[in-house]
C-alpha cells in the first residue's frame, strides 16, 4: 500500500466515529445555520470615500507611507523628488502601465524583471517599483500577485517597495479582494498572490516593533 | 511517573520561582494582551466570528479525505509533486531523498512547526547540511542550540542584552542594546543566505482545496523570500490545515493575525499555488510539498477530541494559560506547549509519558475562552485524565476515592469525619509540609483552606 492509501484509510477509518458539533459545549451554541466571514469582520464604510478614509487610516497605523496624488505628473513628481532626496541609485521594476513609465521618470539604472532578471543585481537595488492588483480599505493591506507585480521577489527584495496604484483599484474588505482574485483569475491563477499589509516587521526583540526584518523597510503606495 | 514527568515537575518548580523569567514574560504578553483585546474589539461579533471558523474547521476536519484529495489533485495539477508522509521518519527520508536529488548543500527555512515537531534539523545536519533558520526568532534560538520557548513568539524569553551578546559571540557583531540595531545585524547576515542557498523550506498555516493552494502568513518576508529565490522549494504541512474554500481565508487571515499578535492582518499573507509557472519571471522551478500524518490520524480517530486538530497554532491559549506564563514553555519538553501542547502531546507522543502535562492545569478555562476555533480545550484535559486513569488506574488513588465514597455515604461516619477534621486540622499546622504530613505534597508549597467550624447542615439547623 502506498503511504498516500494508509493516510488516507486511517482518515477514512477515524471518521466512523461522529464528532460532537462545534459549539455544543456552550451553554447556547450560535445558531448552526452557516454565517459568512462579511457579517463578523470589521466594519467598512458603504461610500468609496469612508472606505479611502479608513485605508489611509490604516496604512497611517502601519507605517505606511501613503502618497495621495491626482495626477500622473504629481505622482511623476512626487516619485522623483524621493529618489532625489533618498538618493536612489538603482531601480526596479516591470513591464506595466504604470511601472513602466514610471521608472522612465526617473532616469536611474533600471532593473526590469518581467524576463527574467539576475537576483544579486535586484539585491543591490534601492527600490522596488510595481503595480498591484488591490488595495483593501478593511486592513490596509496591498494585494499583489507575481503577474501583477513583477514576479516573487521585486516586491520582498529591495529595501523599499513603492506600490503603483488606482483609487478604482480600492475594494471594501477581504472578501470583496478574494472575490477579485477568483473573477480575474478564474482557472489560471498566478502561482502567488500576497496581501501585503505594512512594510516587513518583527517583534521578536522583546516584542518591539521594527521595521525591515527580512522585506522592505518602507513602502510606500502611490494612490492615483 | 514518567522520567518526562519528573523532569517536568523538576523545572517547573525552578521556573515558578524565577521572578526575573516571570517579569520577561509578563512584559511582552502585557503588549499583547492590549492589542489581542483591540483587535477583537474591532470585529462586528467576535464570538459569531468563532462559531464560524469553529464550523468551517469542523467540516474540513471531518471531510479531511475529500478535501485533501482535492487539495493534492489540484495543486499537482499546476506542477507541485506531492508526497505523503505517514511518520515523522518518513517525512525525513522523503525530504533528504530531495536535498540528496538536488545535490544540495545550504538550506534556508522560514519557520515551521512540524519541523520542529520531526527535528528536521537535526536529519539535515547529521547529513552533512547547512540549514539556516531565517525567522528572526527562530534564527536567535538556532543560535543557542535551543528549541523555540512559544510557537508564534520563539525568542521571547529573551532580553535584548543576552541577544546581543548572542550575537557577538556567534556573529562577531559589535555589542547593541538597540532591537533595530540587532534586527539588522541578523537581516544583514541571512541576506546571504538567500541568495546562496539551494533549497528554501517552508512551513504552511492553511491549505486551500478549492484552488490548491498553500497559505503562509508571516511579519518578516523571511517565507516569501524562501518562496521566491532557492531553486527548489519544500513545504511540510500537517494534514490538519487543509480549508475548503478560499473565501474562508477572509476570516481565518485575520483572526490568525488578530490572536496570534494583536495585529489586524499579519504582514505577509501569502497564497502559492504553484513553483514558478511558464511565462513567470522568477520562483522555484521545483516545489515539493510533504504531508504529515505523524499520528494525527490517532488524533482524528478521538471523535471526542477530533476538534484538537482545528488548531490554527496562534498560541493564543498559551498566551493567557496561567501555567504556560508560570513555568514557561521550554519546561513542557515538547514542540507544542501550553495547553494545546498538553492536550495533543499524548496523542502525539504516548498518553502514559505526558498525562502529567494534562494535570498540570488550573481548570480555569481561559484556553478555551480564548481559542479562535473553539477547541474544548479545558475538557479536553479532563478527558486526558480520565483516560489516564483508566489505561492505568493508581492504586492509592482509588483506595482514596473508595474510602471517601464509603464514608460520605454514610451520615453517622461523615459527622464523625467532619469533627475528626476540625479538631485535626491545628495539629496538622505543627507538622506541615514535613514527611509526617498526610497533604506533603500540597502543603509543601501552599496553606491548607480551613475546614469550616459550622457545616452547612448544622447552619440550617440552628437558624433562627
Amino acid at each position: 500500500m502506498s503511504e498516500r492509501e494508509i493516510i488516507l484509510g486511517r482518515i477514512r477509518d477515524a471518521l466512523k466515529a461522529q464528532a460532537p458539533l462545534p459549539g455544543s459545549h456552550d451553554r447556547a451554541p450560535v445558531s448552526a445555520t452557516t454565517s459568512t466571514p462579511r457579517q463578523w469582520l470589521p466594519k467598512v464604510g458603504e461610500s468609496f470615500d469612508e472606505q479611502l478614509a479608513l485605508f489611509a487610516r490604516n496604512a497611517a497605523t502601519l507605517k505606511v507611507d501613503l502618497q495621495m496624488v491626482s495626477s500622473i505628473d504629481q505622482a511623476h513628481m512626487t516619485l522623483a523628488k524621493m529618489a532625489d532626496t533618498q538618493k536612489w541609485k538603482s531601480v526596479a521594476t516591470h513591464d506595466g502601465m504604470l511601472a513602466g513609465v514610471a521608472a522612465n521618470w526617473l532616469s536611474l539604472p533600471t532593473i526590469n524583471t518581467t524576463a527574467g532578471f539576475d537576483v544579486n543585481e535586484l539585491e543591490t537595488c534601492d527600490v522596488g517599483i510595481s503595480e498591484c492588483d488591490a488595495l483593501i480599505a478593511q486592513t490596509g493591506s496591498v494585494m499583489v500577485t507575481n503577474r501583477s507585480a513583477g514576479g516573487r521577489a521585486l516586491s520582498v527584495l529591495p529595501p523599499h517597495h513603492v506600490v503603483l496604484a488606482r483609487r478604482e483599484q480600492l475594494v471594501a474588505d477581504l472578501p470583496a479582494a478574494i472575490e477579485l482574485v477568483k473573477k480575474k483569475y478564474a482557472n489560471n491563477y498566478p502561482s502567488i498572490i500576497s496581501f501585503i499589509t505594512g512594510p516587513s516587521r518583527t517583534g521578536d526583540i522583546e516584542r518591539i516593533l521594527v521595521l525591515g526584518a527580512h522585506g522592505p523597510k518602507k513602502l510606500t503606495i502611490f494612490c492615483l | 511517573m514518567s522520567a518526562f514527568a519528573t523532569q517536568f515537575l523538576k523545572q517547573a518548580r525552578v521556573m515558578a520561582a524565577d521572578l526575573r523569567h516571570r517579569r520577561i514574560i509578563r512584559s511582552a504578553l502585557g503588549n499583547y494582551e492590549i492589542a489581542r483585546d483591540k483587535g477583537n474589539a474591532s470585529f462586528q461579533d467576535w464570538q459569531g466570528a468563532r462559531q464560524l471558523a469553529a464550523q468551517t474547521k469542523w467540516e474540513a476536519i471531518n471531510h479531511l479525505d475529500k478535501y485533501l484529495e482535492q487539495f493534492v489533485a489540484k495543486i499537482e495539477a499546476r506542477g507541485t509533486k506531492v508526497h505523503w508522509a505517514s511518520t515523522g521518519d518518513r517525512a525525513r527520508e522523503i525530504i533528504l531523498q530531495i536535498v540528496r536529488d538536488k545535490k544540495a548543500h545550504s538550506i534556508i527555512k522560514s519557520k515551521a512547526m512540524t519541523a520542529e515537531e520531526i527535528h528536521l534539523n537535526d536529519t539535515l545536519e547529521e547529513a552533512g547540511l547547512t540549514v539556516v533558520e531565517n525567522d528572526l526568532g527562530e534564527f536567535i534560538v538556532q543560535l543557542r542550540h535551543e528549541a523555540p520557548y512559544h510557537i508564534v513568539f520563539p525568542s521571547m524569553h529573551l532580553t535584548r542584552g543576552e541577544i546581543s551578546r548572542l550575537f557577538e559571540s556567534e556573529l562577531g557583531s559589535a555589542p547593541t542594546n538597540d532591537p533595530e540595531e540587532l534586527t539588522m545585524i541578523a537581516r544583514r547576515v541571512l541576506r546571504e543566505k538567500y541568495l546562496t542557498a539551494d533549497i528554501g523550506i517552508t512551513g504552511a498555516n492553511f491549505a486551500i482545496a478549492e484552488t490548491g493552494m498553500v497559505s503562509i502568513t508571516e511579519n518578516e518576508g523571511n517565507a516569501r523570500l524562501t518562496a521566491a529565490l532557492p531553486k527548489t522549494m519544500i513545504t511540510l504541512m500537517g494534514i490538519e490545515k487543509v480549508l475548503p474554500r478560499l473565501d474562508d481565508l477572509a476570516l481565518f487571515l485575520p483572526m490568525l493575525a488578530t490572536m496570534g499578535t494583536g495585529q489586524q492582518l499579519t504582514c505577509y499573507n501569502t497564497l502559492y499555488g504553484g513553483p514558478r509557472q511558464p511565462g513567470e519571471s522568477d520562483g522555484p522551478e521545483e516545489w515539493h510539498i510533504v504531508l504529515l500524518d505523524n499520528h494525527r490520524t490517532e488524533l482524528l480517530a478521538d471523535a471526542e477530541q477530533r476538534d484538537a486538530l482545528h488548531c490554527i497554532r496562534c498560541g493564543a491559549c498559551l498566551n493567557v494559560c496561567p501555567i504556560f506564563r508560570n513555568v514557561g514553555g521550554h519546561t513542557y519538553g515538547t514542540t507544542y506547549s501550553g495547553p494545546i501542547g498538553s492536550v495533543i502531546t499524548p496523542h502525539l507522543r504516548g498518553l502514559l509519558d505526558w498525562k502529567h502535562l494534562s494535570n498540570a492545569s488550573s481548570l480555569c478555562g481561559a484556553c478555551t475562552e480564548t481559542c479562535p476555533v473553539k477547541i474544548d480545550l479545558h475538557h479536553h484535559l479532563l478527558q486526558n485524565r480520565r483516560n489516564a486513569a483508566k489505561l492505568k488506574p493508581s492504586f492509592f488513588e482509588r483506595l482514596a476515592y473508595k474510602m471517601f465514597g464509603f464514608i460520605v455515604n454514610r451520615p453517622a461516619l461523615w459527622i464523625i469525619a467532619k469533627k475528626f477534621g476540625r479538631w485535626g486540622q491545628p495539629l496538622q499546622n505543627l507538622v506541615k509540609g514535613s514527611a509526617l504530613d498526610p497533604a506533603k505534597a500540597w502543603t509543601q508549597t501552599r496553606d491548607l483552606p480551613k475546614l469550616a467550624q459550622e457545616s452547612f447542615k448544622d447552619w440550617w439547623r440552628n437558624r433562627k
